[in-house]
């Protein structure tokens, strides 16, 4: 076991832990923000860079402090390590810059985009972003790319997190999808066109942290605020069976895995149990699921920032957002 | 002219086969190092040499040889990161083009100083030709027994590939460089853990340039401490510094590390001069990666001291009034260039070459591109200079390769030393973007 200082706050983890995780063993506004980071994906996470956190003594042993922010999600703690997140400045400077350059291409089409409500970019950029944008050119689009009858694929609204690439290696047979070119032309594509085609390739859906990929069956249906999430279970002969259900009434609207509060999926599900049960009989309703942090839908989550320091100064008054404080 | 240690042959005539290198002294090193030196000394040779890496950074090789883990019943690699791509530099091309067998030479002494038994060279994708070259210096190496199993009767095995890369300036960073070796997207790793630890297969790997390798076989045959002896303080031995933009001779030159800049652009022996005899008006001493300089500060640093051709003097007052020696490409700008054009055809080029694994460089290399490209012509505002600055500031140390801040040094610098320039293209649109326009109002300034 070793010992860190997190904001102040110390906390006692396993050997081998990451910074982020032993955030998260804290809980709270503390944590930082993890958009390419997925707990159940090997090797992800250390590309979007909002999770940079600074590291203001490296060890009891060795007290310098780190150079440089450092991805909290892929560097692992050192006993007697002192982190600084919301507390630090440069920290939170650093996040907003990151934010803003997250958005600069996005599209900004959250008023039709079925993620809406549960997107961690909106959420993120809620919390850590500023309300103008200092952007004018035109923002980077791409060619539609069809990935078959289950999911829609909106590369525009990618931020290229690489988690549904993970996700086609690490728990379906066959990844046909990857991402092709580079820079900021790189998109989520088959090369040659491809239908992403086996048990499990619904779960791209819910790793992506933004709308890029969403749910063929669900599309336009509703909106997420205005459905009831329920557990519910069945007996499924090629995953656990148990989901979330995003029903409307005794219509059952969407099924996805269930989520712990930073949006990871506890057990990924098979496509049968997504996409094809979508009847209240099939299911075995466990009861109401309650849904907290990463979505607009857990309750009066956005009454207040986290943060709110402007990195843009002399912004005009309208674009500041006046929240009131703690 | 000073010591010749890499190009002393370079010019004889059939140097590029086995025979005539021989002649001229070659693979002595390897005889020396494999029948009477263990891997040990040479690297302890290496680091009393104090053989920085040529590749950009300028790491202490010694040191980084000595970092490589050990660990029993796993290989180890040596990979030659000849992916030399960066606007500017040529040298190692033209070295390799000239005389493979050096390189060669310099991969066999230093993998069996590591220990490794098998080793890459890792070329850049468009120097197909210069691959040929090094595949028929190979085919020669073992065909004469310098190279496969039992080295020379050493009992020491090296099988030596060469790669050719896709043509990305990504797989220049050590880690990309690994990935796309093995058969990879070329994306920089995630660091720890580095290369000596876990590299190449997940292997302890060395990554070096060529130029440093190609310096291994000089400090085996003549010690290291003679080695030492060559340049000042801890810049020890020669240089490869490839010249270009407006100068009378541009080319490759081998410098003993210490000649004074001032030598160096005006000196007949180098560059000869700046080209028609027009003034100074800014150097990028090392690449376009490195922050450029003004004529005044290239020549004297902040202090008043005269600049050196150093590690130590190029990066001489930070990144406020220093730059750095990077991978010795000093390109040089008279004063009918435009600082403007310039910065964009930099940030044009990193945007196009960010991998697009992180956020910021993803995103940011682009911007800035667009933002230069709408000053230069003639469509800027007030606030663009600002909005350069603070996205260069987003980008730079918070992506996971050097390529972030590859791309926004040049841009903060251009902004940091030719802010009047920039502001002059925004104030006065229509004549800075007519034809052959250039700003001089502060031409008197740095060429004071």
């Amino acid at each position: 076991m070793v010992k860190i200082t997190f904001d102040g706050i110390e906390v006692e983890v396993e050997e081998g832990t990451t910074i982020l995780q032993a955030a998260r063993k804290i809980g709270g506004n503390v944590v930082p923000p993890a958009m390419c980071f997925y707990t159940p994906l090997k090797g992800s996470g250390g590309k979007c860079r909002v999770c940079l956190v600074k590291v203001a003594q490296g060890s009891a042993k060795d007290p310098r402090p780190m150079p440089k922010l450092v991805a909290s999600c892929i560097t692992q703690v050192q006993d007697g390590m002192v982190v600084e997140n919301t507390t630090n400045e440069d920290v939170l400077n650093a996040r907003k810059g990151i934010v803003e350059m997250l958005l600069i291409n996005h599209p900004l089409d959250c008023p039709v985009c079925d993620q809406a409500g549960e997107c961690d970019l909106q959420n993120l950029s809620y919390e850590h972003g500023v309300s103008a944008t200092r952007y004018e050119e035109e923002r980077r689009t791409f060619n539609k790319v069809d990935l078959g009858p289950y999911i829609q694929l909106h590369m525009t609204r990618c931020i290229l997190c690489y988690r549904c690439v993970y996700t086609a290696d690490q728990i379906s047979e066959n990844r046909v999808h990857g991402v092709l070119g580079r820079g900021d032309a790189a998109e989520i594509g088959t090369y040659i066109e491809n239908v992403i085609d086996n048990e499990f390739s619904g779960n791209v859906i819910d790793v992506c942290p933004v709308g890029a990929l969403t749910d063929k069956t669900w599309r336009f249906k509703n909106r997420v605020w205005f459905t009831k999430p329920m557990d519910a279970h069945r007996d499924c002969p090629t995953c656990s069976g148990k989901v979330t259900l995003w029903t409307r009434g005794e219509e059952v609207l969407r099924v996805t895995a269930r989520k712990d509060q930073y949006a990871e999926v506890e057990e990924f599900i098979c496509n049968t149990c997504r996409f094809d049960k979508k009847e209240v009989k099939d299911w075995t309703i466990e009861g109401p699921r309650h849904i907290d942090r990463g979505s607009v839908i857990s309750a009066n989550h956005y009454e207040l920032p986290v943060v709110n320091v402007p990195i843009v100064p002399n912004l005009p008054v309208s674009t500041k957002k006046n929240l009131p404080q703690e | 002219m000073g010591i010749k240690i890499l190009t002393e042959h370079i010019n004889v005539p059939g140097i590029e086969t086995l025979e005539v290198y021989r002649k001229h002294g070659g693979y002595k090193s390897v005889e020396k190092a494999l029948k009477t030196m263990s891997p040990d000394e040479v690297v302890e040779e290496v680091k009393t040499s104090g053989l920085r890496g040529r590749g950009g950074a300028g790491f202490p090789t010694g040191m980084k040889w000595s970092f490589l883990a050990k660990p029993e019943g796993v290989p180890r690699y040596l990979v030659c990161n000849a992916d030399e791509s960066e606007p500017g530099t040529f040298k190692d091309r033209w070295f390799m083009e000239k005389n493979p067998h050096a390189l060669v030479e310099g991969m066999i002494t230093s993998s069996y100083a590591l220990g490794a038994n098998t080793s890459y060279i890792y070329i850049r994708g468009e120097l197909l030709f210069v691959l040929r070259i090094l595949e028929k210096a190979i085919a020669e190496a073992y065909a004469a027994g310098l190279l496969g199993k039992n080295i020379l009767g050493s009992g020491y095995d090296l099988d030596l590939h060469v790669a050719p890369g896709g043509g990305a300036y990504i797989c220049g960073e050590e880690t990309a460089l690994l990935e796309s070796l093995e058969g990879k997207r070329g994306n920089p790793r995630n660091k720890p853990p580095f290369p000596a630890v876990k590299g190449l297969y997940a292997s302890p790997t060395v990554v070096n340039n060529v130029e440093t390798i190609a310096s291994v076989p000089w400090i085996v045959n003549n010690t290291g401490a003679e080695y030492a002896k060559v340049g000042i303080g801890r810049s020890t031995g020669t240089k490869l510094i490839s010249a270009s933009g407006n100068i009378n001779n541009p080319g490759v030159f081998e410098i003993e590390l210490g000649v004074p800049v001032e030598e160096f652009i005006y000196s007949d022996q180098y560059c000869g001069g700046v080209w028609k005899g027009k003034q100074l008006k800014a150097v990028v001493p090392g690449g376009s990666s490195v922050p450029i300089l003004p004529a005044n500060l290239i020549l004297k640093t902040a202090a008043g001291e005269d600049r050196l051709m150093t590690y130590e003097s190029l990066s001489d007052g930070g990144f406020v009034s220093g730059s750095m020696l990077g991978s010795g490409a000093f390109i040089v700008f008279d004063e009918d260039q435009c600082i403007v054009r310039n910065t964009w055809n930099y940030a044009r080029f990193y945007h196009h070459e960010s991998c697009g694994q992180c956020s910021p460089c993803r995103e940011g290399t682009g911007w800035m591109e667009k933002v230069l490209h709408r000053i230069e012509y003639g469509h800027g505002h007030q606030q663009d200079i600002d909005l350069l600055v603070s996205v260069a500031k987003q980008i730079e140390g918070n992506t996971i390769c050097p390529l972030g801040d590859a791309a926004a040094w040049p841009v903060a610098s251009a902004v940091r030393h030719f802010r009047d320039e920039f502001e002059w293209h925004i104030k006065h649109p229509k004549e800075a973007t007519a034809p052959g326009a250039v700003y001089r109002g502060q031409l008197a300034e740095i060429t004071a």
